[in-house]
């Protein structure tokens, strides 16, 4: 079968002579050119009319398939794979840590077919192409799913969530979840409310730069989070990432303060309205912040389940209010409102929000500022709005009180009950001081 | 050195890099040319090995990854972006850089490829960020022509340049960002040379034609020869970074030398009957006791660190691994360095020496159980690299009784080589998935085509005749890459063709007397002909001035000219010398013509100091003054 990414004529041609990916070719253009080497598979949406070879220095080039062009097969040859090496057996004196594999860039090698990187790693591979993690933790992997965050549900939060609690149980030191980083932090906040003081900790992990490239930050990233996990005083819900563009500082955030701030930095990662709670250097741990529920603590509970019928609106200039009664009438239960500043949406909302509340829906109110405490207090508008029925939710990140907001509507069936939790601190998601963002310009 | 390159069977291919004057970078927009602003950071990197899509491991990667090196980057904002720190992905291929490689290739007759593929060339030395270079090939096929030889060129490939290392320490290593990303223009011969002066010469014309684009950069580093060498029976060596043209024949005699040393090492190891197996399972010994009271500086002060002193015999190898500038020893101590990090090897053809004894010496061989054939290898360091560093010997010295291997070896300044690392395989080339294909489309192709620039020999032919220049000068100018000087200097109004030798000829000169004229500008290079155009000095002076210049930088023209003594006196101070000497000399010549006598003493007195042309200007005024002819003009 001609390789992936071949369609049309071209295709026929290749299958015609029986030629397969890697098999060795002769194609000769029209104007006399010869190229000799291994087919290629070619993405998904690239050029039909092009044949990619891949020439004996290593290089693949791209040969117009014209009227007169010929291919010939030379040789069979052997189609790519990656080939894993043996796990080296495992340290039985070192802690046990549970890994499990959800997809995403940590786990992902170049595909033939789009020529993106995709998922395609099994935790297991990873672990034989990083050995050193071996020297942490016992390590017994499982790929729980194999997915680009952008593509996780609220389902996905709860099938993790459930395998994690079920390593709680089992007994681990502590768990590491490998994660594709777009939505890590959604899911960072969703395990957080369902895995409530857990006796260990539990990691999520992502990587920016694909483990296929010597330049990739997967390894760091996993054995700072290893370290936690295996060794950690504290046990909390948390994401270890790169701390700076440095490969040798791993900062550990918790799961309810820590949002995606950069589209490609290793560094994306920032707890915003708080510090990272603990900094990974040279394998050895540096806790930062008080208060943290430590390693062992008794009172675990798990508090599974999501209704997804809220809503995370960001409000802009000149936005209509309507667009509320729209979702509400689509069932919409709960709205967390970006809202403007100090929280605030205009004056013109105010009806419809009180007409709203009146028939049950939440309104929650966080600021798009990204830094910072809402308070409806300075302002006639917030006083008016808070009047009207909406809560302020404190210096809570938005995209954490969505999730919380689906946890809650999960377990509470009237407004006041929704009210109520939301304003409960569950998981470090509500602080009450607040710092400065920067100690100097 | 006598030797017959074509009896030999001597292949040379060339790869000439030459970095190109684009607006920006080959893959981000950062200026090309270096900005500082002062905004700086410094980050610190690890690289690992990497799968090719082939599921294999490069061996030269493999070899960095033993390392484990530290990479510290330093790199200033004014160019360098997040690309280069490689945490953006790369922008789309620079247009511009692709047009001028499209231009090479019509220049020399190669076809472009339709499509161009980006790949990744795995090189996790740390040069760069990502651990890998991007490049792809723009052309393939082509010729330059050589005298009478056709030399085929293979490919034409785009590429960055790699970060400049700053320096190695222990285990770590640094790297400035600034020249990343640079588009690199690579042209690759076939393996057809046979001659050590033919390399200069196929080198010569490439460069030629690469800056007949009038889009290449000009000036130290910006272009690198890497050559591949072999003759009959002997594995391909790779020799990376010739800086200098002129160097190309010099490392390839030194390559041919060490290879047929290497041979003659083979075939003795083979009529003494050694086999490699036999010195592969030789063991590594621990010979520390040896010397513990050793009175060696360099054996003392290595166990005063806690240092090991470890040892190899290699059997069958006694009076091998010594000798000239090529020698077994010397290999097996790159080796050594490479893959152990110590600072070389002893030998027992080297010892006693370098404070050891002869009783220590036979202690060692009692230890090892050398016989009389036998040869030792001592390393000194901490245990772990002793291990490596013997390790890598052991494997070398098995070697070479079977090939002469394959190696990526450096060119040095001396023109010497040195072993840099295993030669890489094809899989080090996966495919970069974040620049998309880019066809190499008809319309663009004929936009080429109209815009060729015009042949060197055409502008040689224009210096000459607008300048009155010999072609030998025009030439020097255009291989000395300094024709824009020159048109910017001869607007001072001195001599064109005094210019020319002072751009071309006066500065090799200097350099090769190891002045440092790089250190001279082109501004003072102006201000000292505005000087000579004006009679503030003489054109003989040149040279001194130069010198004094590129020895105290900073120093003004007139500061040079003060210090040297080289300022023309007034020139009223001139013809009153002159009327002296008319006056002194006339009545003893008794009708002979005075002119050349005078001459000569006042060239005695002003060399350097006036023009001549001023000189005999007022003297034959004052001669005619005085009613004598002024001799034959």
């Amino acid at each position: 079968m001609a390789p992936s990414g071949y369609r049309g004529r071209l295709r026929e041609v290749l299958e015609g002579i029986g030629a397969e990916e890697g098999d060795e070719l002769e194609v000769v253009t029209p104007d006399g050119q010869t190229f000799v080497g291994y087919l290629i598979a070619r993405p998904e949406y690239a050029d039909e009319d092009v044949i990619t070879i891949k020439l004996r220095n290593g290089y693949n080039v791209g040969i117009a398939f014209t009227e007169g062009t010929v291919i010939r097969r030379l040789a069979a040859g052997r189609a790519p794979a990656f080939r894993r090496g043996e796990i080296p057996p495992q340290d039985p004196s070192l802690p046990r840590v549970a890994l499990l594999g959800t997809g995403g860039t940590i786990a992902s090698r170049v595909d033939y077919r789009t020529g993106a990187v995709r998922p395609a790693m099994t935790t297991e591979d990873l672990v034989s192409v990083i050995r050193e993690v071996l020297e942490l933790a016992r390590i017994d992997a499982e790929v729980v799913l194999s997915l680009y965050s952008e593509n996780m549900t609220p389902r996905d939060w709860s099938l993790i969530a459930e395998r994690a609690h079920q390593r709680l149980v089992d007994g681990y030191d502590g768990i590491v979840i490998a994660h594709g980083t777009d939505t890590m932090h959604y899911t960072a906040a969703a395990l957080s409310f369902v895995l409530q003081r857990p006796p260990v900790p539990v990691v999520l992990v992502g990587a920016q730069r694909s483990s296929d490239r010597p330049s990739s930050d997967a390894a760091t990233n996993l054995m700072g989070a290893l370290t936690v996990a295996a060794r950690s005083s504290f046990a909390e819900v948390c994401v270890a990432m790169h701390h700076w563009h440095s490969d040798d500082e791993i900062a550990v955030h918790r799961g309810t303060r820590v949002v995606k701030l950069h589209t490609s930095s290793r560094d994306a990662f920032r707890s915003v309205n708080a510090g990272p709670i603990a900094l990974v250097r040279e394998g050895r741990i540096e806790v930062l912040a008080e208060g943290l529920n430590p390693r062992g603590s008794e009172d675990y509970r798990y508090e599974p389940g999501f209704d997804e019928r809220a809503y995370l609106l960001k409000f802009w200039p000149g936005m209509r209010p309507s667009v509320l009664e729209h979702l509400a009438s689509e069932g919409v239960r709960g709205f967390v409102l970006e809202g403007t500043g100090l929280g605030h949406v205009a004056s013109s909302w105010i009806p419809v929000i009180r007409r709203l509340v009146r028939d049950g829906v939440f309104f929650g109110m966080c600021s798009q500022c990204r830094f910072g405490r809402v308070n409806m207090n300075v302002y006639d508008n917030g006083r008016d709005l808070q009047a009207a029925g909406v809560t302020p939710l404190d210096d809570m990140l938005p995209e954490v009180a969505l999730v919380k907001l689906m946890w809650v509507l999960h377990r509470a069936h009237d407004l006041e009950e929704i009210r109520r939790l939301m304003l409960t601190r569950i998981a470090g998601e509500i602080g009450d001081r607040s710092e400065p963002v920067r100690l100097r310009p | 050195m006598g030797l017959n390159y074509r009896e030999l069977g001597l292949r040379v291919g060339l790869e000439i890099h030459r970095q190109l004057d684009t607006r920006t970078k080959l893959f981000c927009d950062c200026p090309t040319e270096p900005r500082t602003t002062g905004r700086t950071v410094e980050f610190v990197r690890r690289l690992r090995e990497a799968q090719s899509e082939l599921g294999e491991v490069d061996p030269a990667a493999r070899f960095e990854m033993r390392r484990a090196r530290t990479i510290v980057y330093r790199a200033d904002l004014g160019s360098v972006c997040l690309v280069e720190m490689d945490e953006e992905p790369p922008h789309e291929l620079n247009r511009e850089a692709l047009r001028i490689a499209l231009t090479f290739a019509a220049m020399v007759g190669a076809r472009p490829v339709d499509e161009i593929q980006v790949m990744r060339k795995i090189v996790i030395d740390g040069s760069n960020t990502t651990g890998f270079q991007r490049t792809c090939i723009v052309a393939v096929g082509g010729s330059v022509r050589v005298g009478s030889k056709v030399v085929p060129i293979q490919t034409i490939t785009l590429e960055e340049d790699a970060a400049r290392l700053i320096e190695q320490r222990d285990g770590q290593v640094v790297y400035d960002l600034s020249r990343l990303g640079i588009p690199l223009i690579e042209v690759s011969t076939a393996p057809v040379i046979e001659d050590p002066r033919e390399a200069y010469e196929v080198a010569l014309a490439i460069g030629r034609l690469l800056r007949a684009t009038g889009k290449v950069k000009r000036g130290i580093g910006t272009v690198r020869q890497d050559l591949n060498v072999s003759i009959a029976g002997s594995g391909l060596v790779e020799v990376k970074g010739v800086q200098e043209l002129e160097d190309l024949p010099r490392v390839i005699e030194y390559e041919v030398r060490r290879l047929l040393h290497l041979e003659r090492v083979r075939s003795e190891l083979r009529s003494r009957g050694v086999r490699a197996e036999s010195v592969s399972s030789e063991k590594v010994r621990d010979l520390t006791h040896v010397f513990s009271s050793s009175r060696s500086r360099l054996v003392s002060n290595a166990l005063s660190k806690g240092w090991r002193v470890m040892g190899v015999r290699l059997p069958g190898f006694a009076g091998l691994l010594g000798g000239g500038d090529v020698r077994l020893g010397r290999e097996l101590s790159e080796y050594a360095r490479a893959w152990g990090g110590v600072e070389g090897i002893l030998h027992s053809d080297e010892l006693p020496g370098y404070g050891i004894t002869q009783e220590e010496v036979a202690a060692v061989r009692r230890e090892l159980s050398c016989g009389e054939g036998d040869a030792f290898v001592l390393v000194l360091g901490p245990e772990r690299r002793c291990l490596d560093a013997l390790g890598a010997v052991i494997e070398r010295a098995s070697l070479a009784v079977e090939v002469i291997p394959d190696e990526t070896r450096a060119a040095r300044p001396d023109g010497t080589t040195s072993y840099l690392r295993p030669r890489p395989g094809s899989a080090r080339m996966y495919p970069e998935t974040d620049v998309p294909f880019v066809r190499v489309s008809r319309d663009l192709l004929e936009e080429v085509m109209r815009s060729l620039p015009r042949p060197l020999e055409e502008r040689a032919e224009e210096l000459m005749r607008t300048y009155g220049l010999s072609r030998q000068l025009a030439w020097e100018l255009i291989d000395g890459e300094v024709v824009e000087e020159f048109l910017s200097l001869v607007q001072t109004g001195v001599a064109p063709s005094f210019i020319a030798s002072l751009l071309t000829e006066v500065m090799k000169d200097l350099r090769r007397q190891g002045v440092p004229v790089e250190n001279v500008g082109v501004g003072a290079v102006r201000r000292y002909l505005e000087l000579v155009a004006q009679g503030r000095t003489a054109k003989e002076s040149a040279r001194d001035v130069l010198a004094y210049l590129a020895g105290h930088p900073g120093s003004t023209v007139e500061e040079a000219l003060k210090a040297l003594g080289l300022e023309a006196p007034p020139l009223d101070e001139v013809e009153r010398v002159v009327d002296e000497l008319v006056r002194e000399v006339l009545p003893r010549l008794s009708g002979r013509d005075p002119f050349g006598p005078i001459m000569g003493e006042l060239m005695k007195r002003y060399r350097g100091r006036v023009d001549g042309a001023v000189l005999s200007r007022v003297l034959r005024e004052r001669l005619a003054r005085a009613g004598t002819s002024g001799g034959s003009a």
